[in-house]
């Protein structure tokens, strides 16, 4: 099955093209929604996947992917393995600021069917920011948008000065201190 | 008995002075006679007319027809619930009602609110082919007679409905005892069918003799329960009659273009999953068919499994079987188990355990080695 690589293809001018990987289709598509509703000056396109690998027959047709966000549901071990089972088809690159993990949910810590632990160790193993949210709610859900927004600017490379890169290491030694 | 006396508001209580007899209650309509209906019918009818709702007791009491409409005139139904019924049961001592007539009453509320029952199926069989002709009074006879020679204090009531339905509602008492006529069984049976809708009682220790009334009375030669409980019995009708919508087609053509499109929100949201979730549609409609699910609330499995550890590791190696009780549960399972691939919650398609339970109709199952994978279990009389 095909890997999926950040720059087997050629970027278009003034877009960027968001990946949202997650087994709740309901919640991507709200948050896909959210997105949109957001004000910007560039070009959007969002993709929404179950799961990797990205079907192939469709390769052909897809833009170069900047961002790809996987989503897990701390209510739901089946969506956290599912997200562990797509990390394979993820060319390493993607890792050097490209990937995000959005984990909803954190409202209800009660119905957590999730160790906090393995979603830390997830977000370790692949030097990937961890977001927490809870798409539930309109507020969080816009502002989750918001922030999902402004990093994909980011990966884009919309920013000038900010790669993904050097944003990515931002991140990782604020949350380190 | 307490609470109809204390809030009896028409005159009773001074009747009850005067008498000296506290236990039977004097009826009150004049040149008929001095008739006395018993305590606890009256409390029986009165607390059924509370359990109704208060805009539905006018129709419930038309459909009783023990009350004639002059007299249902007289009753305001826009008071309290409570004084609704006091002034029923007032009435039902002008025509002097019996626990048989109280019994028709419970038989329409459990008919018209069946679902505060659980309902449990259990299938008839037959040796033979002979196939008899149902005979209404006789079934009748040959259950009363059955249960009345066990256990003398039975109150036992009928109702035939449209649908071929005919409803038995039972009070049970012992031998020294009165009826409890609030730890009733429910039976719902169809004459032309091997099936029973049995609604037991608290009181379990009659269900055996009520399973035996039931087969020797419609002829047939044993019964055993389904494994197959709702509270909802339309629902169990629609899987044991196979009412419900099932899908046996093996091929689905692709659905038209023309539905695709109109779902589409935004052009710039692209899903990559299309086809697959197409599949899942076409997979989840196989198993679950087009139309709504029947209403189930648990299903239940008991695995009796052998614990199969390495060897090596040398835990559990006793020939004891490894014990576990699943048990899902939902107000809707199925229509939930039906939306679980669409989801993506769960992979398509879903485990035959869990979608094979309106075919086999049965939602209690016992897991065990490999032998045979449901076995019935079988009570017979």
């Amino acid at each position: 099955m095909a890997v999926l690589r950040p720059f087997d293809k050629l970027p278009a001018l003034n877009s960027a093209v968001l990946l949202l990987v997650s087994s709740d289709e309901g919640l991507q598509q709200k948050l896909a929604e959210a997105i949109l509703r957001e004000k910007k000056n560039f070009k959007i396109n969002i993709h929404l996947a179950t799961s990797l690998p990205l079907p192939s027959e469709r390769d052909h047709l897809r833009p170069r992917i900047d961002m790809i966000v996987f989503m897990i549901d701390i209510k739901s071990k089946y969506s956290l393995k599912n997200v562990e089972a797509s990390l394979a088809y993820v060319d390493a690159s993607f890792f050097l600021g490209k990937v995000c993990f959005l984990v909803t949910g954190v409202g209800r810590v009660n119905c957590c069917s999730i160790e906090m632990n393995a979603i830390w160790k997830l977000g370790e193993i692949y030097s990937s920011p961890v977001l927490f949210c809870e798409l539930e709610m309109e507020g969080i859900r816009v502002a989750t948008a918001q922030r999902l927004l402004r990093m994909l600017q980011i990966c884009a490379g919309h920013i000038p000065g900010v790669s993904a890169l050097s944003f990515g290491s931002l991140m990782r030694s604020s949350a380190n201190d | 008995m307490r609470g109809f006396l204390d809030t009896h508001r028409t005159g009773q209580a001074v009747a009850l002075g005067e008498d000296q007899r506290p236990v039977p209650l004097r009826k009150h309509a004049p040149g008929l006679g001095d008739f006395i209906m018993d305590e606890t019918v009256a409390e029986y009818i009165r607390r059924t007319v509370l359990k109704i709702p208060r805009d539905e007791i006018k129709t419930m009491l038309q459909k009783w027809g023990f009350l004639s409409e002059a007299q249902l005139q007289t009753i305001n139904f826009h008071q309290l619930k409570d004084n609704i019924s006091q002034d029923v049961v007032q009435l039902c001592e002008e025509n002097s009602a019996d626990i048989k007539q109280a019994a028709v009453l419970d038989i329409i509320y459990n008919y018209i609110y069946p679902n505060k029952r659980v309902w449990s199926v259990y299938q008839m069989n037959k040796t033979g082919e002979e196939t008899d002709f149902f005979d209404l009074t006789d079934f009748k006879k040959k259950i009363k007679r059955r249960l009345r020679s066990a256990l003398k204090n039975v109150t036992i009531t009928f109702r035939e409905y449209e649908d071929n339905a005919v409803w038995i509602r039972i009070a049970w008492g012992t031998p020294y005892t009165k009826p409890n006529q609030y730890k009733t069984s429910y039976v719902v049976y169809h004459s032309q069918t091997p099936y029973v809708f049995i609604s037991a009682s608290v009181l379990k220790s009659n269900l055996p003799l009520l399973c035996q009334a039931l087969v020797v009375a419609s002829n047939y030669h044993d019964i055993r329960e389904m494994e197959l409980r709702s509270h909802s019995l339309n629902s169990l009708k629609d899987i044991v009659f196979k009412r419900y919508s099932q899908n046996f087609q093996t091929y689905y053509p692709k659905p038209l273009r023309e539905r695709d499109v109109a779902p589409e929100t935004d052009l710039r949201i692209i899903q990559e999953n299309k086809n697959e979730k197409e599949r899942i549609e076409r997979v989840n409609r196989e198993i679950f068919g087009d139309g709504p699910q029947p209403k189930l609330e648990f299903a239940q499995y008991k695995l009796e499994t052998m614990f199969k550890s390495d060897p090596k590791m040398d835990v559990l190696d006793k020939k004891e079987p490894f014990r576990c009780l699943v048990k899902f549960s939902s107000p809707h399972l199925l229509e939930s188990l039906k939306s679980l691939a669409p989801a993506g919650m769960a992979d398509a398609p879903l485990s035959p355990l869990l979608t094979c339970i309106p075919q086999k109709a049965r939602n209690y199952f016992k897991i065990r080695e490999k032998k045979g994978l449901f076995p019935g279990s079988f009570v017979s009389p």
